[in-house]
């Protein structure tokens, strides 16, 4: 292998790592406030990109199916919670957060479909449709599971992304999308050939990584989600809701997850299953940053990008044993530089 | 249900299973084919997820390295298919044991993460490996057979599977009855107890991951001689959603929940089948949108599974243990007065905090000393440097003349300190009786192969006897065969001394004994200790409560803001001005 091939490989590897950064940080996100690990990030970014694909078909996306299904079991869940406990004038409330709100996207989707809108129109369409999905997921699957251990909460979030893995094939259909390109512009850097595409790609991550770490130093709302990571019951005594901080993570997290659905969408043929693959590499840079650490993580995203661009040259067959391979050296190197923790676990009921 | 009617179910049970190829369908036979094959796998994670708390979502892939190694091997050489069962373990075995001793030092969500990721790995591997028939995989693998007898056929090849599953659940079942089962059983929640009681943690969990992969290896080994033929798709990671499911549905209440649940899921698997595609086109995806489902459903409402629902409408009256007519042997104590602990310079910091600075005191053999001090003075972390909880960052620690300054918790609990805990640490759902054998574990040898084998009868015998001798020595005999849950909190801090005690110690360290504790529980515990002071026991008491270590103790050890204030007599530190300042805040 020659310099330029390496150098063409490691660009390649970082545009694919500057995806993995997003769901990597969304990842750490949700992980730290809700001690959820939130399994079906990449089918959230898949789903952004078909939904995409969708509109400039000019076809009404699934995602308007997918959302309204999930909202209906929401209100479901709320309206009976709702009365159990007797706490009726709250019921208006709820039909809106639950049954109003998360059908809006729906409804302009449906309203706009097989008009000729701009790009950017329509990207946001498929964004605000992404919006919904993550935290209405948190009402249905991980909120009546509030105290349970991160173990339950892992096995769930894998049975959710398994569940709507499968809705996904029913309202997407088989069949394989790309997007149409954002811009064909390239230009050259150092002898290198580099798209306006690629150029995006990594400059959202740095952007986005930015505005997160913005929000989080900078803003109220973003301190109170500080707050609930590193201690529940502390951020609910200075009247902070847990709850509600697990919503706006979800929502942030959405928001993620829709971003770099529609930043890989012009560059890779996307399925209704190809997001969970691309969700478990995002992990693997997840842990190089031990799910606590952002910036870690975010280096650790890169490289996981990178090696898999090489491993694909090298073997393209092998290219996903390769790339989940290294986590075990990653996990050993973690529980070196850790020790051992012993989180104490519940004890089972029975 | 007692002994006697367990074994009559139990035995009804196998002359029904051994019916069934005789009257049943071949539709029916293959599907319970299907469900022992499953509950063999299930069976191991029932162990490893359900008790253990390690949860595999890669248990799939270990059923395929067991199917694809004797699929190759007795393709290949055209040698018996027995042959094939050897490599199919050894396989599985060694792979699992690689990946478990470098994955299982992980905390809570890291292992089931790393599982995912393996077993996309391996099930990515398969197709790659020469030999392995790529996408195609396996064809026209040789049937078993013993002395030229052919269990080709479904109806022959069924008493194969269900004598397999039953020895593996024979297996299981003394294994956790015996005294690596005990810890086996206590890995979730109580890791810092069987830490303090010597149990190594990491050997347990990956034996237990190891014994699960044996089981899953045993599955594929029967899968692939069973339906003769081996592809990659099985052993991807959906299937080991199932399995998990399973192992979830059936509950980790019994053993037999393995076979509870993988018959429930196989089943409904079928049912499922069978309705779906009168509704929809895209049966098969809307299949794994089921099991989801219900796996979500289980773990919102029913976490115990299945057997803990079944169990719970049949209680069930604990075994009475065989207990022999001798304990276990005791050391014999040092003479009184003989120095026990020596401590010199103590220090521990904890990031710019002090926590301990420079503490040194003494202690000899057959006295109760008080370690004593307002709240923050240090005390529970110098309990925690004594019994090796905590690494010291300075000074030095002896306990009978042998340096124990930084050895681990087990070699210093072998060594004779036996500890107690200030939130009691007790496994509520075992009896009084286990939870006090737990604490005979390092006085005791069986290891995971006796115990599944049942080899371990005498051992189990006298150390019974010995924690009958504890519970008696506490005055909670009678309770023996009881919940420790069940017990007020005074009779469970009781029933940690008996466990502290069941480890023969020579120096036992309570940690604040008397917290939460009514004025008449506090009195009976502290004659209980005088009584073990006089028996010649040396006990070290953190305390907060003033009242309960000034009529106990022999001589106290001061502490305040990491340091210590003083050493002497109760009288003693009663009378001195730097103690009451530290207590009242000024002049008293």
């Amino acid at each position: 292998m020659d310099t330029d091939i390496a150098l063409i490989l490691t660009l390649d590897g970082i545009t694919t790592g500057a995806i993995y950064v997003l769901i990597a940080l969304g990842t750490v996100l949700i992980f730290s406030v809700t001690r959820v690990i939130f399994v079906p990030f990449g089918d959230i970014a898949a789903f952004s990109a078909l939904t995409l694909a969708a509109i400039q078909l000019g076809r009404l996306p699934g995602t308007v199916w997918l959302v309204v299904v999930l909202a209906a079991l929401a209100l479901v869940m709320e309206t009976v919670d709702l009365v159990r406990r007797g706490d009726l004038p709250r019921l208006p409330r709820a039909a809106l957060l639950y049954g109003l709100l998360p059908c809006l996207p729906p409804a302009i989707a449906w309203l706009t479909t097989g008009m000729k809108l701009p790009m950017a129109l329509q990207m946001l369409v498929a964004l605000s449709l992404i919006l919904p999905i993550a935290p209405l997921i948190d009402r249905i699957a991980f909120r009546p599971l509030a105290g349970a251990s991160t173990l339950i909460l892992l096995i769930v979030a894998v049975a959710v992304h398994f569940a709507i893995s499968g809705l996904a094939l029913l309202f997407f259909g088989p069949e394989g999308f790309r997007t149409e390109p954002i811009s064909t512009a390239s230009f050259d850097l150092f002898g290198l050939t580099i798209t306006f595409q690629m150029a995006l790609m990594v400059a959202s991550a740095v952007i986005f990584s930015g505005l997160l770490f913005l929000y989080f130093e900078h803003t109220i709302s973003g301190k109170s989600l500080k707050a609930t990571a590193s201690n529940r019951t502390g951020a609910r005594l200075v009247g902070i809701r847990p709850v509600r901080a697990g919503t706006l993570a979800f929502l942030l997290a959405s928001a993620l997850g829709g971003l770099s659905g529609l930043l890989i969408g012009p560059v890779t043929t996307l399925y209704y299953d190809s997001g969970f693959i691309i969700g478990l590499k995002a992990f693997v840079g997840a842990i190089i940053g031990g799910l606590v650490s952002y910036p870690v993580t975010a280096i650790g995203a890169l490289l996981v990008g990178v090696l898999e661009s090489f491993a694909s040259f090298y073997d393209s067959a092998l290219k996903e044993t390769i790339v989940f391979s290294a986590l075990i050296p990653i996990l050993l190197w973690r529980s070196f530089l850790t020790g051992s923790h012993d989180e104490e676990d519940e004890e089972i009921e029975g | 249900m007692n002994l006697s009617t367990h074994r009559l179910t139990v035995g009804l049970a196998c002359l029904a299973l051994m019916l069934v190829p005789l009257l049943a369908s071949p539709f029916y036979v293959t599907l319970l084919n299907f469900i022992g094959i499953a509950a063999l796998v299930a069976l191991g994670l029932v162990l490893m997820t359900g008790l253990g708390g390690l949860t595999s979502f890669g248990q799939a892939a270990f059923v395929g390295i067991g199917a694809y190694a004797t699929a190759w091997f007795t393709l290949t050489t055209g040698l018996s298919p027995w042959l094939g069962l050897l490599l199919a373990l050894s396989a599985t075995g060694v792979i699992a044991a690689c990946l478990g001793a470098a994955t299982l030092r992980l905390g809570g969500h890291f292992l089931p993460l790393s599982t995912i990721a393996w077993g996309f790995a391996i099930y990515f591997l398969f197709p790659e490996i020469p030999g392995f028939g790529q996408h195609d995989g396996l064809k026209d693998i040789p049937a078993i057979s013993i002395a030229g007898f052919s269990f080709a056929e479904n109806r022959r090849v069924f008493y194969v599977i269900w004598l397999f599953l039953g020895a593996a659940i024979w297996l299981v079942s003394n294994l956790l009855n015996s005294r690596q089962g005990r810890a086996i059983r206590s890995l979730r929640g109580g890791a810092v107890m069987l830490a303090s009681l010597g149990v190594s943690l990491f050997r347990v969990r990956l034996t237990i991951f190891v014994i699960a992969a044996l089981l899953a290896g045993l599955g594929g080994w029967l899968y692939a001689h069973m339906t003769r033929f081996v592809s990659p798709s099985p052993f991807e990671i959906r299937p080991s959603i199932e399995f998990l499911l399973m192992a979830l549905a059936g509950g980790s209440a019994s053993v037999y929940g393995a076979v509870m649940g993988a018959g429930l899921v196989v089943l409904l698997k079928n049912w499922i089948q069978d309705i779906l595609p009168h509704l929809t086109t895209n049966a098969g995806q809307l299949e794994i949108v089921a099991y989801s489902v219900m796996l979500v459903l289980l773990l919102q409402y029913a976490r115990g599974g299945l057997m803990s629902l079944i169990l719970r409408a049949f209680p069930q009256r604990e075994p009475v243990r065989p207990a022999a007519s001798h304990g276990l042997p005791h050391r014999a104590p040092p003479p009184a007065g003989t120095p026990l602990l020596e401590i010199v310079g103590a220090t521990k910091r904890f990031g710019g905090l002090v926590a301990v600075n420079d503490v040194s005191f003494g202690m000899q053999s057959g006295e109760i000393l008080g370690l004593i001090g307002p709240n923050g003075a240090g005390k529970s972390t110098m309990f925690n440097l004594i019994t090796g909880a905590l690494p010291s960052d300075g000074g030095s620690f002896r306990f009978m003349g042998e340096e124990i300054t930084n050895l681990s918790q087990a070699r210093i609990a072998g060594l004779g300190i036996a500890r107690t805990f200030q939130h009691v640490k007790l496994r509520p759902g075992m009896t009084l009786l286990d939870n006090v054998l737990m604490g005979t574990y390092l006085r005791t040898s069986t290891g995971f192969l006796g115990g599944a084998l049942r080899l371990d009868r005498v051992e189990e015998a006298t150390a019974t006897r010995e924690a009958l001798d504890q519970l008696a020595r506490v005055g909670l005999a009678d309770q023996a065969y009881e919940k420790a849950g069940n017990l007020a909190l005074g009779h469970q801090r009781v029933l940690e001394v008996a466990r502290a005690l069941a480890s023969d110690p020579i120096l036992l360290v309570l940690d604040e004994p008397a917290a939460g504790l009514r004025k008449g529980e506090k009195e009976a515990l502290a004659r209980q200790l005088r009584e073990l002071r006089d028996q010649g026991m040396s006990i070290l008491l953190v305390e907060h409560d003033m009242e309960f270590v000034m009529g106990l103790v022999d001589r106290l050890v001061v502490m305040n803001f990491g340091s210590k204030l003083m050493e002497g007599t109760p009288e003693a530190a009663r009378s001195n001005p730097l103690v009451q300042e530290a207590y009242l805040g000024g002049q008293a």
